[in-house]
C-alpha cells in the first residue's frame, strides 16, 4: 500500500467510558449506589469515608474500593470497621480506571451491598477524566489547600456532584474565604452541592450524610 | 505516570484502525490534545516509543494539535479562553461559566502504508 491518510476521529478514552457504562449497569441491576470520592492527597478522603461508614453502617450495607499508588494503610484503617474493602494498587499510576473498578466489583458480593465508596488516588488533575461507573462524584477540598483550587483545576470541580470543604475546624488559621466559595462553585457547576464540613469534629457532616441517604432512596 | 495508560489506549485505538484499513505500517498519528487533559508531549513520546516497539506503529511520529481551554459564559453566551487563575466572563465579569473546550483527547487521523 502506498502511504495514505485515514480519518480516525476516535476518543482515546472511549474504551474506558464504555467499560464505565458496563460497571454502572451492573450496579443498577443490584440496586447499589457508588460514590467516587476525589481530592488531592491529604484532603481527608479516608477520614470522610470512615465517618460516613460509622454513621451509616447500621442502616446500609457498605463496601469500600481503595485506590492507592502503593501501600494498604488506608484499606487497613477501613477494614477495622468490619466491612468489605478491596484494595487497588495502581503501581505508580495516578488515577483509577473503569477496568480496575470492574475487577474490584467482581470480588464483591453485590447482592449484599447497598452503597460503595471509591477512594480515588489523591490527585485533582486526571482522576476526573476517567469515568469509573460511579453514580456520583464527591470532590473534597480542604481548607489548607486554599480557595483558588477551582481556578486551577476547573475540570475536577465541574465534574463534581458534591464539593465538600473539609477541615473547617482550622479556618481561623488560613485565608480561605468560605463565604465566597459556594458562588465560585455555583458559577462553574450550578447543580453541585457545597457542604463545609470537618470530618474531625463532625461539624457540618449531617448535610453530607443526609445527601447520601436522599441519593440512596 | 498518567501518560502510560493513555499511551496504551492511544496505541490500541491506532492499531485497531490500522488493522481495519489493512495497513502494513503506521507512519504518523495526528493526536488532538486539550490543555485541560494535562497530557505532556514528552511523556507521550517516551511511552509511545517504549510500548509500540514490537508493533506496526514502531517508529511512528506523533503530530500534536493542542486545543486551549475554552469557556462559555452562561449569561452572555460568549466564548473566551481560560485566563490564568481567573475565569470571569470578559463582558459581564460573571463567573457563571461552562468548560466547552480543552478536554479533547482523540486521534484525528493517521498516515499508514
Amino acid at each position: 500500500m502506498s502511504p495514505k491518510i485515514i480519518t480516525v476521529k476516535e476518543n482515546i478514552l472511549a474504551s474506558n467510558e464504555e467499560k464505565a457504562g458496563i460497571n454502572r449497569n451492573l450496579l443498577d441491576r443490584h440496586n447499589i449506589l457508588m460514590i467516587n470520592v476525589l481530592s488531592s492527597a491529604g484532603a481527608g478522603k479516608t477520614s470522610l469515608i470512615l465517618q460516613s461508614i460509622r454513621r451509616l453502617k447500621a442502616r446500609y450495607r457498605i463496601a469500600v474500593i481503595e485506590g492507592n499508588v502503593a501501600s494498604c494503610i488506608d484499606a487497613d484503617r477501613i477494614s477495622r470497621e468490619n466491612l468489605p474493602v478491596i484494595q487497588i494498587n495502581t503501581g505508580g499510576g495516578c488515577h483509577l480506571d473503569a477496568p480496575m473498578i470492574k475487577k474490584a466489583l467482581n470480588a464483591l458480593d453485590l447482592d449484599a451491598i447497598d452503597l460503595i465508596f471509591i477512594e480515588n488516588v489523591g490527585n485533582l488533575v486526571c482522576t476526573a477524566d476517567f469515568d469509573l461507573g460511579a453514580h456520583k462524584n464527591a470532590v473534597i477540598l480542604s481548607v489548607p489547600e486554599g480557595d483558588d483550587k477551582p481556578y486551577k483545576y476547573p475540570v475536577m470541580f465541574s465534574e463534581a456532584d458534591v464539593v465538600l470543604i473539609n477541615k473547617t475546624d482550622v479556618l481561623p488559621y488560613f485565608d480561605f474565604k468560605l463565604d465566597d466559595f459556594p458562588r465560585i462553585i455555583e458559577g462553574l457547576n450550578p447543580s453541585a452541592k457545597v457542604f463545609p464540613v470537618s470530618a474531625k469534629t463532625g461539624e457540618g457532616m449531617d448535610s453530607w450524610f443526609s445527601w447520601i441517604e436522599e441519593t440512596l432512596t | 505516570m498518567h501518560e502510560q495508560s493513555i499511551v496504551q489506549s492511544l496505541l490500541s485505538v491506532a492499531l485497531d484502525n490500522a488493522a481495519k484499513a489493512e495497513a502494513r505500517k503506521i507512519l504518523s498519528i495526528h493526536l488532538v490534545v486539550g490543555d485541560y487533559t494535562g497530557v505532556e508531549e514528552d511523556a507521550v513520546n517516551f511511552f509511545f516509543g517504549f510500548l509500540s516497539k514490537d508493533t506496526i506503529a514502531a517508529g511512528a511520529r506523533i503530530q500534536y494539535t493542542h486545543v486551549p481551554g475554552q469557556l462559555r459564559c452562561r449569561d452572555c453566551d460568549i466564548l473566551f479562553p481560560m485566563q490564568k487563575r481567573d475565569y470571569r466572563c470578559p463582558k459581564c465579569k460573571g463567573r457563571r461559566v461552562e468548560i466547552v473546550g480543552g478536554r479533547e483527547l482523540y486521534i484525528e487521523d493517521m498516515k499508514i502504508e
